[in-house]
């Protein structure tokens, strides 16, 4: 070889007995699982520093007194479900949550339709255009819709006085105050929803639609029989991520009415704020913030069950 | 080489035992150089008055040149609450600053991990007299003070009103009830609770209503308190028994309940700002908050400024009582300088400083000691001239400070609080609910919180 490093035929035994023999760690090196763990190294210590050691802790302090000073096991759990208002809590994010989240999938599906079936350029312009709820920071845009729902300066009410109606007091009655929160949440995830089923619309190979033309089916049938069966997986991971994420909602609700009025809007996230941080009982907030993990944890292995037997089906 | 020969310096085992032995002791000895006292870290509340934080850097170089001592002041913002946030984190980590601003409830909620600062608050009160009873009730515990009550941040939410709104629809000269020169006047006794609902009636009518909010937010809750200490009627007493189903309570949600007919429809969604905004904008006659809503006012609203005035609470059944929120200077037990900290913090308290802070502040900060209620800053503020002369409670008034919930004991009183019991009581009424149902509801809720 050209750079020196050729050696005669036959100096080198096939069992390599003659040349230097490789260490150890340069075996270790070179072999593909070993850089893959190091490539993957740094995210595996700030997934177990900030989020598997905190999980951990959490349910921890969730165990303690309020002091902190004593074991008290799952005694602050049963302490909050005979409560009332934490009844109340459970009720409020669970109507938050699945509303916003079956709103969210429908209206990201009807979405995703409409720019599919849109021209290239157009589809581009308005794709970017209906991302923006999503790119924006949460906390900004909650403000934005926080200043349109005000008490005394409300652009909402501005205009239905000038339609000649009264005001609406939007974030001062229960009902009207959780469908703003609920709005607010879906107005800001959909974008998610629709970006998601346009990749997965775009996947579905055309000849399906074209087989299924021939064998007569006509627009309805082609939905339910050949879009949705092919969407079914992606539609599965998208509701079920937009499920853990909106029942652990904060922003929206401690922005615009931190969980009143007369706590007819709390969430888990907001009520265990309240309670851990505001009035200082940190075992109980804990125990209030995990209240779902058992939950979500059981419907997230079902889902992914199901997805993954689907796909070894298509593989298959 | 000496003449034998041998080296002059020949380390034998005796030089060696000595120098060893020196060098040991040297770390005993002080040697003082420019960073000979140590770090020394602040969290201190960021002051929403932007010159009260230069003020406060400035006075805290100032004692550091002197100890040559290296501090480092953060300020941190109350806005969405970063404050309590940070408090939490280092409790929980037990480390960060070495003295940290407390807001209200924060001494009680972190007293194991508090510096007892007894020295500090004896040699204060020997030279500027004694605090009032709401700093006993929050930083003093089981007879020690594990933290310095502060004017930086502290606060009274007495009534803000427009003069001549009150004047024209509701007949009331707040002005000569209050006027900004020492002396009580036979008006300001008819400063009532009652005076109050007519004088809110009657300017809800001319379309000026009183913005009291009835939210979960400190304003809300603090003027709820005021009203239920003013009847007497305690949800939980000192010995930490719920006493909600009472003569008390129920008088004082009779009155709450013709209260909340005349405040703004969405009270219920009202947070802090709410109230300020509606002052501001000229849509209510009257608010309970400290005058920073009249400061803003003299910057986007002059006229609404000019016609402000800022008085005492209301008089009930067993007294007149204005909402009170003290800061406390608090030194961690985990403080790697407790010392130069107490030092810090008694400087701090001094009266040349405190009354240069507050006159930065417009007289925003309230100082725990009577004997400090003498700076000119609250009769020179304008305009209109004095209106913020009766914002500190003043001996002639006849009121006392007060925190909502109290007497509870604070680890109760705490909950009641933040969860806005009191204006969630009166909310309740607002949207239709009877007295009995209300008492039903929060008595419910108080079993709970005495867990």
């Amino acid at each position: 070889m050209a750079d020196g490093t050729s050696v005669p035929i036959g100096v080198i035994s096939p069992t390599g007995a003659v040349a230097r023999p490789r260490s150890s760690m340069k075996k270790l090196a070179q072999r593909k699982s070993t850089t893959a763990f190091l490539l993957c190294l740094p995210l595996i210590v700030l997934v177990a520093g900030f989020v598997v050691y905190p999980a951990f802790y959490a349910i921890y302090l969730s165990m303690l007194n309020k002091k902190m000073t004593a074991f008290v096991g799952l005694g602050n759990f049963a302490f909050l479900l005979k409560r009332h208002t934490f009844q109340l809590v459970i009720f409020q994010s669970c109507l938050f949550a699945i509303t916003a989240v079956v709103f969210k999938a429908l209206l990201g599906f009807i979405l995703a339709h409409l720019m599919h079936n849109l021209a290239g350029k157009n589809q581009r312009i308005w794709r970017g255009l209906l991302l923006v709820p999503w790119v924006i920071p949460l906390a900004l845009s909650t403000l934005t819709w926080w200043w349109m729902f005000d008490p005394s300066y409300s652009a909402f009410n501005w205009i239905l006085n000038r339609l000649g109606f009264a005001s609406v007091p939007w974030l001062g009655v229960g009902w009207i105050a959780r469908f703003c929160t609920i709005t607010v949440n879906i107005w800001f995830g959909t974008p998610f929803f629709m970006i998601m089923y346009l990749a997965a619309l775009k996947s579905v190979p055309e000849q399906l639609y074209e087989a299924a033309a021939i064998d007569g089916a006509g627009t309805v049938q082609k939905l339910f029989f050949v879009t949705l069966p092919m969407m079914r997986n992606i539609i599965a991971i998208t509701v079920l991520f937009s499920l853990i994420v909106t029942f652990a909602d904060f922003d929206i609700v401690r922005i615009l009415t931190s969980g009143g009025p007369q706590d007819m809007t709390h969430v888990f996230a907001t009520y265990a704020f309240q309670v851990g941080i505001q009035s200082g009982d940190i075992p109980l907030g804990a125990a209030d913030s995990l209240f779902m993990f058992p939950i979500l944890a059981f419907a997230a292995f079902f889902v992914l069950r199901g997805v993954t037997r689907r796909t070894k089906e298509i593989a298959a | 080489m000496n003449p034998s020969g041998t080296n002059a310096f020949r380390m034998t085992r005796r030089k060696a035992l000595k120098l060893g032995a020196a060098a040991t002791a040297l770390p005993l000895v002080h040697i003082r150089t420019g960073r000979a006292a140590g770090k020394l870290s602040v969290g201190f509340w960021d002051h929403w008055v932007p010159a009260g934080n230069d003020i406060m850097k400035k006075q805290v170089t100032a004692f550091a040149a002197k100890n040559q001592l290296e501090v480092q002041s953060d300020f941190i913002t109350a806005v969405g609450q970063k404050n309590l946030l940070t408090i939490a984190a280092e409790a929980q980590a037990k480390t960060g600053h070495d003295i940290e601003a407390f807001p209200t409830w924060e001494i009680h909620n972190h007293a194991d991990l508090l510096e007892p600062i007894d020295d500090v608050m004896q040699r204060l009160t020997g030279q500027y007299g004694a605090v009032n009873e709401v700093c006993d009730y929050l930083a003093k515990i089981k007879g020690h003070w594990l933290g310095v009550p502060t004017s930086s941040g502290t606060q009274y939410k007495g009534p803000c009103a427009r003069i001549s709104v009150l004047k024209d629809k509701a007949g009331l000269d707040v002005v000569e009830m209050y006027p900004a020169k020492p002396g009580h006047t036979k008006e300001s006794d008819n400063w009532t609770w009652d005076t109050h609902l007519t004088a809110a009636e009657a300017c809800a009518k001319a379309g000026m209503p009183f913005a009291i909010g009835l939210g979960q937010t400190s304003d809300s809750v603090d003027t709820a308190g005021a009203l239920f200490a003013a009847y007497g009627a305690e949800l939980v007493d000192k010995d930490g028994n719920v006493t909600i189903k009472s003569d008390k309570v129920r008088q004082v949600l009779e009155y709450a309940a013709k209260l909340v007919k005349v405040l703004p429809k969405d009270a219920v969604s009202y947070d802090d700002a709410s109230n300020n905004r509606a002052l501001i904008s000229g849509q209510s006659a009257l608010i309970w908050n400290p005058p920073s809503a009249w400061a803003v006012a003299k910057r986007d609203a002059p006229q609404v400024a000019a016609d402000c005035w800022t008085f005492p609470g209301c008089a009930g059944p067993v007294g007149r009582f204005t909402p009170y929120l003290p800061f406390f200077w608090g030194v961690w037990s985990f403080s790697q300088n407790k010392t130069a900290a107490k030092e810090l913090i008694e400087y701090l308290m001094q009266r040349d400083n405190v009354q240069a802070r507050c006159a930065e502040v417009a007289g925003y900060d309230v100082p725990p000691f009577d004997s400090m209620l003498d700076f000119k800053v609250w009769e020179e503020v304008e305009p209109p001239k004095g209106t913020v002369y009766n914002y500190p409670i003043r001996p002639f008034h006849n009121a006392k400070p007060h925190i909502a919930a109290s007497p509870a004991p604070p680890d109760i009183a705490v909950q009641i609080y933040n969860r806005g019991t009191m204006p969630t009581m009166m909310a309740k009424l607002q949207s239709g609910q009877t007295v009995d149902q209300v008492i039903a509801w929060a008595s419910d809720e108080l079993e709970g919180f005495t867990r």
